[in-house]
């Protein structure tokens, strides 16, 4: 298939259709409403399910009923419609059901602003809601890789019955460049009738499925958690992606950066490159599980001084750079709130300051 | 080779199209394309504008603070993108709304009457049409043919204003080539 | 001999966790009732969101989702959107469907979602121990307003019923009671159509049941039933507010 030129949004909206996922529920929020735009007139042509919600907490739980109902559901948000999908998440999480949430992220804390930002990063890794729980998270650099994220999403959900995040940025979503749909990137959807409430009869069962994650007593509730530990480290050992550039040869530094700042990051290593000077990197393409192994052994190179974790954010991956550094190189933080992004130039500059 | 051409105008001036047609041309050709808008708040009523990067291999950053090619459409994005333009340039003055020089003297200035000759032809939304074709016929970052290409394209469910763009894309490249 | 009574296939063979002379499991019994009647066990999905109901999974037999707190009508149209062909109800109380999800339950009725939601109002917050909910009757003492709802402070409780049937979508929307045989008989033909419209594909449909709770209230479940009927009925007024026959 030819590639066409595609808005970010409308791309992840096309790429759960090409997965077939065709029930989306979601709340109009800047930078991501053209994929609800886009799915509100594509949906219904694939007799599938488009439903505007009331709010973003409302659109999260039609998630949950349909993905409990053992049906492939979608939806996309951004930074404070994610917040309040968090109580939905941690429900979704303790209930093992499988779903897929983008979050095309906008600057914080608040209201913030409506410009590109990663600052959910913690969010989406460690937390957002309640409880232990973790998000299978993936994010895509550039509009085709978040289509391939997005296809391959579902099937990641049902394999581990979880909710997967793909957390892209403001300007992910807003531009466009030429993608494809690749075909067997999305297996068909598995078979829910072990735990899916899709009617007793239909699975010519007599045994009702519930639905649920509410565990009353000490011991089970410790059982469910534990199931859900051991989903999480299954993830660790099968699921951690990342790519490399420029980590070959000998370079003095290592960059760690992820999604579109990770493009920036790029372009500043071949301008140094020009110099003489070599940096290599480092791009998560899981933010949970994180490639820990793959920075360890990308920092211990004897002639990688130290490591630089660059992010449009306040500091946040840092912290796990500096947990797989270990303390053996400095580890530093360079960024900015959302909406200012940093030119290859700024990236340059910071660099040969860190370098000395 | 990248380049990186900036589009800035009002909004309501097809701007953000403007881009897209040479996205869409490039695409064509078979290059590394990216279309960045920008979507702040400056998106409503005021200044619109977008970035298209345009490469022989895989698009790094698409955050450009010092295009290569600047298409003005209006006073204030003249003022405001002209002095970022890098050294060899084009910038291109819509001279019906800008009355003012870009006030570089390291790059390729073009003036086209572009929304006066639009108005001309009977339809003052083909000014972006005329602008981009002579921008495509001086900096032959695409061939002319791939723009036209693209601009039949965008208008496959409007087919009877395709004449009417031909006709504005003709006289911008003749614009553009007896500067 | 013959076996004149017999527990509905679609309740569960177990005990519940419910309070001596609290009326949930009159209407558990009312909701598997029509379900068996209608045939649709093998169909059914219900959804009970954080109250007293939250274990209604357990009492049931048939497919059941529990929801966070007042989110149930999301997750059933979640549900219904997505499964057409299963028959979807949730099973609410008052502080669940009249407080935290309201927002949910106006929204599900007036965009006609096509399932059934059994509203059960006793005035009070069980699950937590007596606090005052939005259906709280004025002076009424909870945990939370000891001395009695000041509605200068708080405001009047929520008619739920009349609400909803204010908006012009919803097919069916009803209050009953079951604090007498008579009423019984009654609250189980109104939630019997309920189901029926749901299965002709009629649009949203609320039973709201008026019930009791003699522990929160700190009444005998015999006083429990007078003060009911004393106090909510003068308030709550049963019958139909709106009907698919009636538009």
């Amino acid at each position: 298939m030819a590639k066409v030129l595609m808005k970010g949004n409308e791309a992840i909206g096309e790429a759960a259709i090409k997965a077939g996922c065709l029930n989306y529920f979601a709340y109009p929020i800047t930078p991501q409403t053209e994929v609800a735009e886009y799915l509100c007139r594509r949906l219904p042509e694939e007799n599938g399910v488009f439903l505007q919600a009331e709010s973003e907490v409302a659109a999260s739980y039609m998630l949950f009923g349909a993905a409990g109902a053992g049906e492939r559901v979608f939806t996309t948000s951004s930074s404070p419609g994610i917040s309040l999908m968090g109580e939905a998440i941690s429900y979704m999480a303790g209930a093992q059901l499988p779903a897929v949430l983008v979050n095309i992220m906008r600057g914080g804390p608040g209201l913030g602003g409506i410009l590109p930002a990663q600052g959910d990063y913690f969010q989406a890794t460690k937390g957002g809601g309640h409880g232990d729980y973790r998000l299978l998270t993936l994010a895509p650099a550039s509009v085709q890789e978040a289509v391939e994220m997005v296809m391959e999403a579902f099937t990641l959900a049902e394999k581990y019955r979880n909710p997967v995040m793909i957390l892209g940025d403001g300007m992910l979503g807003q531009m466009m460049e030429p993608v494809e749909f690749p075909e067997g990137l999305t297996t068909a959807p598995s078979n829910k009738d072990e735990w899916a409430t899709n009617g007793m009869g239909n699975r010519n069962s007599n045994k009702p499925n519930i639905v649920k994650s509410l565990f009353l007593t000490d011991t089970d509730l410790n059982e469910n958690n534990l199931v859900l530990k051991a989903k999480y480290e299954e993830m660790k050992k099968h699921e951690i992606r990342y790519e490399s550039y420029n980590t070959d040869g000998d370079y003095q530094l290592l960059l760690v950066s992820f999604g579109m700042m990770s493009r920036i990051c790029k372009s500043a290593i071949d301008d140094l490159k020009e110099e003489g000077i070599e940096i290599g990197l480092i791009r998560p393409q899981t933010l949970f599980p994180f490639p820990d192994e793959a920075i360890r052994q990308a920092v211990d190179k004897p002639s990688c001084k130290s490591a630089l974790s660059v992010e449009l954010n306040m500091g946040q991956m840092v912290e796990d750079v500096e947990r797989c550094v270990h303390g053996k190189r400095p580890v530093s933080w360079f960024g900015t709130a959302g909406g200012v992004i940093p030119t290859p130039e700024e990236v340059v500059a910071e660099i040969k300051r860190v370098l000395g | 080779m990248q380049s990186e051409i900036m589009f800035a105008g009002f909004g309501g001036q097809g701007i953000l199209l403007m881009g897209e047609i040479l996205a869409q041309a490039a695409l064509k050709e078979g290059k590394e394309v990216a279309w960045i808008p920008s979507y702040g708040p400056e998106m409503r009523g005021g200044t619109a504008y977008c970035t298209v990067v345009i490469s022989d291999r895989p698009i790094g950053s698409p955050v450009i603070k010092n295009p290569k090619h600047l298409l003005a459409m209006n006073r204030p994005s003249l003022e405001k993108f002209a002095p970022t333009v890098k050294p060899g340039g084009i910038i291109l003055i819509n001279s019906s709304l800008i009355p003012i020089e870009s006030g570089r003297d390291d790059v390729d200035q073009i003036k086209i009457n572009a929304t006066g000759l639009a108005n001309e032809l009977g339809n003052v939304r083909i000014a972006n049409v005329i602008a981009l074709s002579a921008f495509v016929a001086r900096s032959k970052l695409v061939d002319f043919e791939s723009a036209q290409e693209a601009v039949k394209n965008k208008l496959a469910k409007k087919k009877k204003l395709i004449p009417l763009n031909l006709e504005a894309m003709e006289k911008g490249k003749e614009l553009a080539l007896n500067q | 001999m013959a076996k004149v009574f017999l527990k509905p296939k679609a309740l569960a063979d177990t005990h519940t966790h419910y309070c001596p002379g609290c009326t949930h499991g009159i209407i558990h019994r009312l909701v598997a009732e029509v379900i068996d009647e209608l045939g649709v066990q093998d169909t059914t999905v219900g959804v009970a969101p954080v109250g007293c109901s939250v274990l209604a999974y357990n009492y049931f037999n048939f497919d059941f989702q529990e929801a966070a707190h007042g989110r149930a009508p999301a997750v059933a149209t979640g549900i219904k959107r997505a499964r057409p062909d299963l028959t979807v109800f949730t099973y609410q109380g008052d502080g669940d469907l009249a407080s935290i999800g309201m927002a949910e339950i106006i929204h599900a009725a007036n965009r006609g979602e096509k399932f059934v939601t059994i509203f059960v109002n006793n005035a009070v917050y069980g699950m937590t121990g007596g606090q005052m909910a939005p259906t709280t009757m004025p002076n009424q003492i909870s945990t939370t307003s000891p001395a009695g709802r000041d509605v200068a402070d708080v405001g009047m409780p929520i008619k739920v019923a009349e609400l909803l049937a204010a908006l012009q979508t919803p097919a069916f929307i009803s209050r009953q009671a079951v604090l007498k045989p008579k009423q019984i008989f009654k609250a189980k033909k109104a939630i019997k159509k309920a189901f029926q419209y749901q299965l002709e594909g009629k649009c949203f449909s609320m039973v709201e049941v008026v019930s009791t709770c003699p522990t929160n209230w700190g009444l005998t479940p015999v006083d429990s039933l007078k003060w009911a009927e004393d106090k909510l009925l003068s308030y709550y007024k049963l019958g139909d507010y709106k009907t698919p026959e009636a538009e």
